[in-house]
């Protein structure tokens, strides 16, 4: 074989014992050569991915040279706190994600376990976040081009947790009942390996809220921290001159504002400011807040981040896969493809992400 | 690596048959979950040939409506719905499949004298996907009936009543399966070569079919995010491709063909393939330059990515982009050229017997070639301007599809028959399928050459009267096209029931494949094959009809090599 052949995986055993491990399938002619194949396909599925998420990076390229000032516009609705949390807990699950690989690869069996189960988890706290985000969005009607709902035309909203949330938590919540559940039994009959797999999968579930507390604390301590500011400014200047607001002290926020009691002052700042262009010579924000103006910009934001959360999830049913085949000590020196093929994987949705975080939140 | 076999084979040939595949294990679970690439392979051959069967129908339903300049039995918006169902099956799921997932699928590990495929489980499940999604597409297009045609062009895939995202979804996962079996291939080939086979020592086959890979693997997935924009914009007006929420729906036709172009290769592509193992075994000859046709497909599937914008000229692109277009479309005449003159070079002083596989092949050159420069007609910025969108197009893209790729896949059928099943078909009936193909398909088409450069516009329900008897021409070939396919498959099957059995080398031919029985037991080989060069056929020897041919102990140590 002339192919890549891994370091590791060179070191790890001599090349004299053919078969003898119980993965080897009976087509390959060594674990070498099942190693390769294994290697090149997933680096063949990355590149259909990244072809994949290629289309909407041009959709996202061609209307932002088309609109600039849509995206300008419609940016500053996203939380760039919770996007830059996200993309810490994501770094770090691609940390613990590599580390596994190792473990298994050292035939570490609870390193290997315990490193799945962060990485589950930061899979899980990610979605929590994003749950957050979503929901808030679609409360404020930051909806794609055809249903997007103008902002300068909204009732300010109003404070709490969105409806939304608790559909989108209800699977969640499920897993939570289910996986204890689980957990219990098992501890209960004594079955160690059992409670292997059930505690760290509930461990996975409960993460999923401590992303959606995680989210609501920052919204609100942003919210709380705008008041405050706005409240100043409101005794200070009158509500509805509205020319005295520069562009630069508003909108960075957007999202947070109407969360809070003080959404009504931003509301009306908002509708003040309406008709004078963000940027003089350029469209109006009147003309850029509108359906089909402003909607292009989270038309693109869901289908990235909706298309990269499904393969978040889909990176969470494969890390599940590998946990319960870890507990079983499937994994060594010799055989720790699957480990490592996931992990490829898994970095990649890591690095889309790195993509969107600035491309979507850090515009300006 | 020694060239040549260094003793007799004859073990290969030997082996038990309970072993053979298709009877090693039975019962309906035994292929339904079978892993092994051979069934997989019949299975699809099967799949795709219903699906052809049943598109083929509906082509003689519009031919048929066509008798007449003023409609026959169909409402024109049935006629719509037709020929989208008949352009849509065949492209979906019979072209892009037939060759690759069928053929390839048996003939891949057997040429590399492997066991499987790298993947088996993947490749199963990309049987599946193809299942799946022709089930969703063909519910989803029969149940209130597709009228977009099989482009799906926006804006009026946006409005249309039609199940459109349905119809989106079954490509989506039609797209899968086609990804998986390109993936799968790529890492048979680089992985899984039998020590001894280098990459010029493949067969031109295996390279055919490795740039169509990388060319399943590298385009579809822009067309699965494609349909998937293109059913969020039904469902959630995401503003993309729809002009009524400032999309842009030349963004659409970019995104579509930027895969569907290149999908025009996966289609053609293995059928060049096939010819060039067909060339060279039925002439008995050493194919002429080797190299150049191995790179010739790699060259293909390279430049098949730079040439997209031919589509759409006329839909308003920059004249920059439309020259630049227009100029990369000229280039993937070069190789497409080479392997014609090299086919041709090979028949040159050749032994070539015209028996089905070969009949088949020669159409297939014929055909072809007029596919091929029609073509520059239509890459042409000032012709096609006239030309875009009439039948003319439709000719152009039959002769290529069907005078190439389905003539093609025929005769690699018949060719791989023997191996596949083990028994020999009547050539005679072979022949004359062959001629009825033949006829038939030019009196079909080369009429709507005639009709389209006239003005003939596609895709019309109604005509003026001044082309009914060309259309008439055209109906009366596309019945003689049919019964030629029918008498085809009768060949087939009745091979099945009483044909001959086949030895393990019936034409004479020296690679892999062939050095096992016919049909190959469960694993292929008994023992590692012996790598040759695989056009070398100094050391076949005819025997009889019972033992076809057999290796024999070269004289010669050192045949010559197989390039150029």
């Amino acid at each position: 074989m002339t192919s890549h052949a891994h370091d590791s995986h060179d070191a790890g055993h001599g090349h004299g014992d053919h078969g003898h491990s119980p993965f080897l399938a009976h087509h390959f002619d060594d674990p070498e050569q099942q190693f390769d194949s294994g290697k090149l396909g997933i680096w063949l599925f990355l590149v259909t991915e990244v072809l994949f998420f290629s289309g909407m990076f041009c959709a996202y390229a061609l209307y932002r040279s088309l609109h600039p000032e849509v995206f300008t516009f419609a940016s500053q609705y996203l939380n760039e706190t919770l996007g830059a949390f996200n993309t810490g807990v994501l770094l770090f699950s691609s940390l613990s994600m590599a580390w596994g690989v190792r473990c298994a690869q050292l035939r570490q069996r609870t390193g290997l376990v315990i490193c799945l189960a962060i990485t589950l988890g930061c899979a899980a706290m990610f979605l929590g976040v994003k749950a957050i985000e979503y929901t808030h969005k679609w409360d404020l009607g930051l909806l794609p081009a055809g249903e997007y709902v103008a902002q300068y035309l909204q009732e300010p909203h109003h404070a709490g947790i969105s409806p939304w949330l608790y559909y989108l938590s209800a699977v969640p919540a499920l897993c939570v009942v289910g996986f204890a559940a689980w957990y219990v039994m098992a501890v209960v009959k004594g079955e160690k390996r059992t409670a292997e797999v059930a505690g760290p999968m509930l461990v996975t579930a409960l993460c999923y809220f401590l992303g959606v507390f995680v989210g609501i604390a920052f919204q609100n301590a942003e919210a709380a921290a705008l008041a405050a500011e706005h409240g100043i400014e409101a005794h200070a200047t009158d509500v509805h001159g509205s020319d005295s607001h520069s562009s630069d002290d508003h909108g960075h926020e957007g999202s947070a504002d109407h969360e809070h009691d003080a959404a009504s002052h931003e509301g009306t700042k908002l509708v003040s400011r309406i008709d004078a262009p963000v940027v003089p010579g350029e469209p109006t924000l009147a003309a850029v807040d509108q359906k089909g103006g402003a909607g292009i910009f989270f038309s693109i934001y869901y289908c990235m981040t909706g298309v990269h959360a499904v393969h978040i999830l889909g990176g969470m049913a494969v890390l599940a896969w590998l946990l319960v085949r870890a507990t079983k000590d499937h994994f060594n020196e010799e055989y720790f493809g699957p480990v490592d093929y996931v992990g490829l994987y898994w970095h990649l949705v890591d690095l889309i992400w790195i993509y969107l975080f600035p491309l979507l939140y850090l515009i300006k | 690596m020694s060239a040549v076999a260094t003793e007799p084979t004859h073990s290969h040939y030997e082996s038990n048959e309970a072993d053979n595949f298709l009877i090693n294990s039975k019962g309906f679970l035994s292929w339904a979950l079978t892993l092994d690439h051979k069934r997989i392979g019949l299975m699809y051959l099967v799949g795709v040939m219903s699906a052809f069967f049943l598109a083929g129908c509906l082509a003689l339903v519009l031919r048929t409506e066509l008798m007449q300049p003023t409609g026959w039995f169909l409402t024109t918006q049935q006629y719509n719905q037709v020929f989208t169902l008949h352009g849509a099956i065949m492209v979906f799921l019979f072209i892009i499949p037939s060759v690759p997932a069928a053929l390839g699928n048996f003939l891949v590990p057997v040429m590399l004298g492997a066991k499987d495929v790298a993947f088996p489980r993947l490749n199963l499940g990309s049987f599946y996907l193809w299942v799946a999604g022709a089930i969703f597409f063909l519910t989803a297009m029969l149940y209130t009936g597709l009228d977009t045609g099989w482009t799906f062009y926006t804006p009026y895939s946006t409005q249309t009543r039609g199940p459109v995202v349905a119809a989106t979804m079954g490509v989506f996962i039609l797209g899968f399966s086609s990804i998986f079996t390109g993936l799968n291939f790529i890492v048979t080939i680089n992985t899984m070569r039998p020590p001894g086979m280098s990459w010029f020592k493949m067969p031109l086959f295996l390279w055919a079919t490795y740039a169509t890979s990388i060319i399943q693997v590298l385009a579809t997935p822009v067309l699965g995010i494609t349909v998937l924009l293109l059913a969020a914009e039904r469902v959630f007006h995401i503003g993309i491709f729809d002009p009524q929420y400032n999309g842009d729906p030349v963004v659409f036709q970019h995104f579509f063909w930027f895969y569907s172009h290149p999908a025009v290769y996966i289609m053609i592509l293995p059928g060049m393939g096939i010819i060039s193992e067909l060339m060279s075994v039925h002439c008995h000859k050493s194919i002429f330059g080797y190299r150049f046709i191995a790179y010739s497909s790699i060259a293909i599937a390279l430049f098949g990515f730079l040439v997209w914008g031919h589509h759409m000229f006329t839909s308003g692109m920059a004249e920059v982009t439309t020259i630049v277009f227009s100029a990369l479309t000229f280039t993937v005449s070069i190789p497409s050229a080479i392997k014609v003159f090299n086919w041709l070079a090979t028949m040159y002083k050749g032994t070539v017997q015209l028996n089905t596989p070969m009949c088949y092949a020669l159409s297939f050159i014929f055909l072809f070639t007029i596919g091929g420069l029609t073509g520059l007609w239509l890459g042409a910025l000032s012709t096609d301007r006239h030309l875009h969108d009439t039948y003319f197009v439709v000719a152009h893209f039959h002769y290529v599809m069907v005078g190439g790729t389905l003539v093609g896949f025929l005769g690699g059928v018949f060719h791989w028959w023997p191996k596949m099943t083990g028994k020999m078909f009547n050539d005679f009936w072979g022949i004359v399928s062959c001629w009825f193909v033949f006829v038939g398909f030019n009196l079909t088409f080369l009429p709507q050459f005639v009709m389209g450069s006239r003005g003939m516009p596609r895709r019309y329900a109604r005509y003026v009267e001044e082309f009914q008897d060309l259309h008439q021409m055209s109906t009366v070939g596309a019945y003689l096209l049919g019964l030629g396919l029918f008498v085809a498959l009768g060949v087939l099957l009745q091979s099945l029931r009483s044909g001959k059995k086949a030895p393990p080398n019936p034409w004479g031919a020296a690679t892999l494949e062939w050095q096992c029985a016919s049909p190959p037991p469960y694993y292929n080989f008994q023992s590692p094959p012996t790598v040759n060069e695989p056009y070398d056929y100094t050391p076949l020897v005819y025997r009889d009809a019972e033992r076809g041919w057999e290796y024999v102990q070269p004289t010669t140590p050192a045949p010559k090599t197989a390039h150029a």
